[in-house]
């Protein structure tokens, strides 16, 4: 059994402070969000499919009040996460889905939070 | 500039039946096989512990639809080990993906463990989601400032347990910070380059493979505060699979996951879970076992497989 024992061990930790910089971008990200979703236009819908730790298509142009549904086909969870924190996914599993409605023109990047090194962007015109 | 040397998996070798012993001298790396009778001829002041990794609890996939069953086939084998291991050392991505109640049953099957200790640095499963807040609040209370990275010595030997998955900077995932690495450099300061020194980090320490994010982008930072040391191992997890190698007096080792393996560097399209059988994925999950015998510079790494 594991014990609270500490035979053998010194410990030496030392104070500085703890931060969270995911926290506050992810909160601002689902206001925004929210925000975003409450002026849809419900136009149009296009889909992102995650295969193979990449979003395809990685560019994707779609007219303002369309509504992205993203797809992760992975086993590993992946989440849609806006660079600016404009918008933004928890970790979606194995053939969940994120929907997220765009009712303003830009051109939007976006990537994993659990593996950065996946990019995309989407336009909306 | 990483030559990355893949030892084969220990198919067919029986638990606590034989092993790998490694060696490091001038920066050249042997191996033979040892006896279980060999392993166990501990010279007094000797210890050895256990590496677990990627447990990944709430993953099902076709490799593994029950990790939390393979976690506990390998806490049973941890237990059959004699003498006991001095402590365990869990090098992170307890969860996958952070799923709802994967810390707690992480928690109740460790507690199975028969050992002194646990001792875990994150993997960045168990942090993306929530900056750490939960991990943190789990176990950082011992920790440096409550970040996580911590130091201890066990028996004249130096352990460093760093944290590499909370600095995120837009590429690699893998990132120590500046405050960890002067805090590394600090704790380091006082010690003789005689003392052994063991260093834990759930991402590689070493640039094994960028392309899928397996790399510490300031690992290099770190590594230059352990060159002065004659004896350094550096055990990480995050890739799922046995990986070593050997920079001067710096000894690098990946563990396998308990749950499921990763392709081999650039040999698929992407990381992630492969999609085999279960029964072909028990030859690649697993635990590792080191001993540290006083006198002898090199440790005993022994990765067993559950299939």
């Amino acid at each position: 059994m594991v014990s609270e024992g500490r035979k053998g061990f010194t410990m030496k930790p030392r104070n500085t402070t703890a931060r969270w910089p995911w926290r506050a971008a992810i909160v601002a990200g689902l206001a925004l969000a929210a925000l975003t979703a409450a002026h849809a236009s419900a136009a149009s819908s296009a889909a992102v499919d995650i295969n193979e730790f990449k979003f395809a298509p990685a560019v994707l142009t779609v007219p303002v009040g369309t509504t992205v549904t993203w797809i992760n086909h992975d086993e590993e969870p992946h989440t849609v996460t806006s660079a600016t924190g404009a918008f933004g996914s928890t970790g979606l599993s194995n053939e969940e889905t994120f929907a997220q409605t765009f009712t303003r023109p830009g051109t939007y990047a976006y990537f994993c939070a659990l593996h950065p090194h996946m990019k995309a962007t989407l336009i909306v015109k | 500039m990483d030559r990355i040397d893949r030892r084969g998996f220990l198919e067919c070798m029986a638990w606590a039946g034989a092993g790998v012993l490694w060696t490091a001298a001038g920066g050249v790396v042997s191996s033979r096989l040892i006896s279980s009778a060999e392993a166990a001829e501990a010279a007094a002041g000797s210890f050895s512990f256990v590496q677990i990794s990627d447990t990944h609890i709430g993953f099902k996939g076709q490799a593994n639809g029950d990790p939390v069953a393979t976690l506990q086939q390998v806490v049973d084998r941890v237990n059959a080990l004699e003498p006991a291991p001095a402590f365990v050392l869990h090098t992170g991505d307890q969860t996958h993906g952070q799923k709802a109640g994967a810390f707690d049953t992480v928690a109740e099957i460790l507690k199975g463990v028969r050992t002194e200790r646990i001792l875990y640095v994150p993997g960045e499963h168990d942090v993306f989601l929530d900056g750490g807040k939960e991990y943190l609040g789990r176990y950082g209370k011992e920790t440096v400032g409550g970040r996580g990275w911590q130091s201890f010595d066990y028996k004249g030997t130096h352990f460093v347990g760093l944290v590499n998955v909370l600095k995120y900077k837009g590429e690699g995932v893998g990132a120590l910070g500046e405050d960890q690495i002067e805090w590394l450099e600090r704790d380091l300061a006082p010690l003789s380059g005689s003392t052994p020194l063991i260093v834990f980090a759930h991402v590689p320490l070493w640039s094994v493979y960028p392309q899928w994010g397996w790399v510490t982008e300031d690992a290099e930072r770190a590594l230059a505060h352990l060159r002065r040391f004659g004896s350094v191992t550096v055990l990480n997890g995050h890739i799922h699979q046995v990986l070593q190698k050997v920079e001067g007096h710096v000894s690098f080792h990946t563990a396998m996951s308990t749950a499921f393996p990763q392709p081999a560097p650039g040999s698929a399209p992407a990381p992630g879970p492969m999609k085999i059988p279960e029964s072909e994925a028990r030859r690649m999950i697993g635990v590792t076992e080191v001993t540290y015998v006083p006198g002898t510079h090199p440790l005993a790494v022994v990765d067993s497989t559950l299939g």
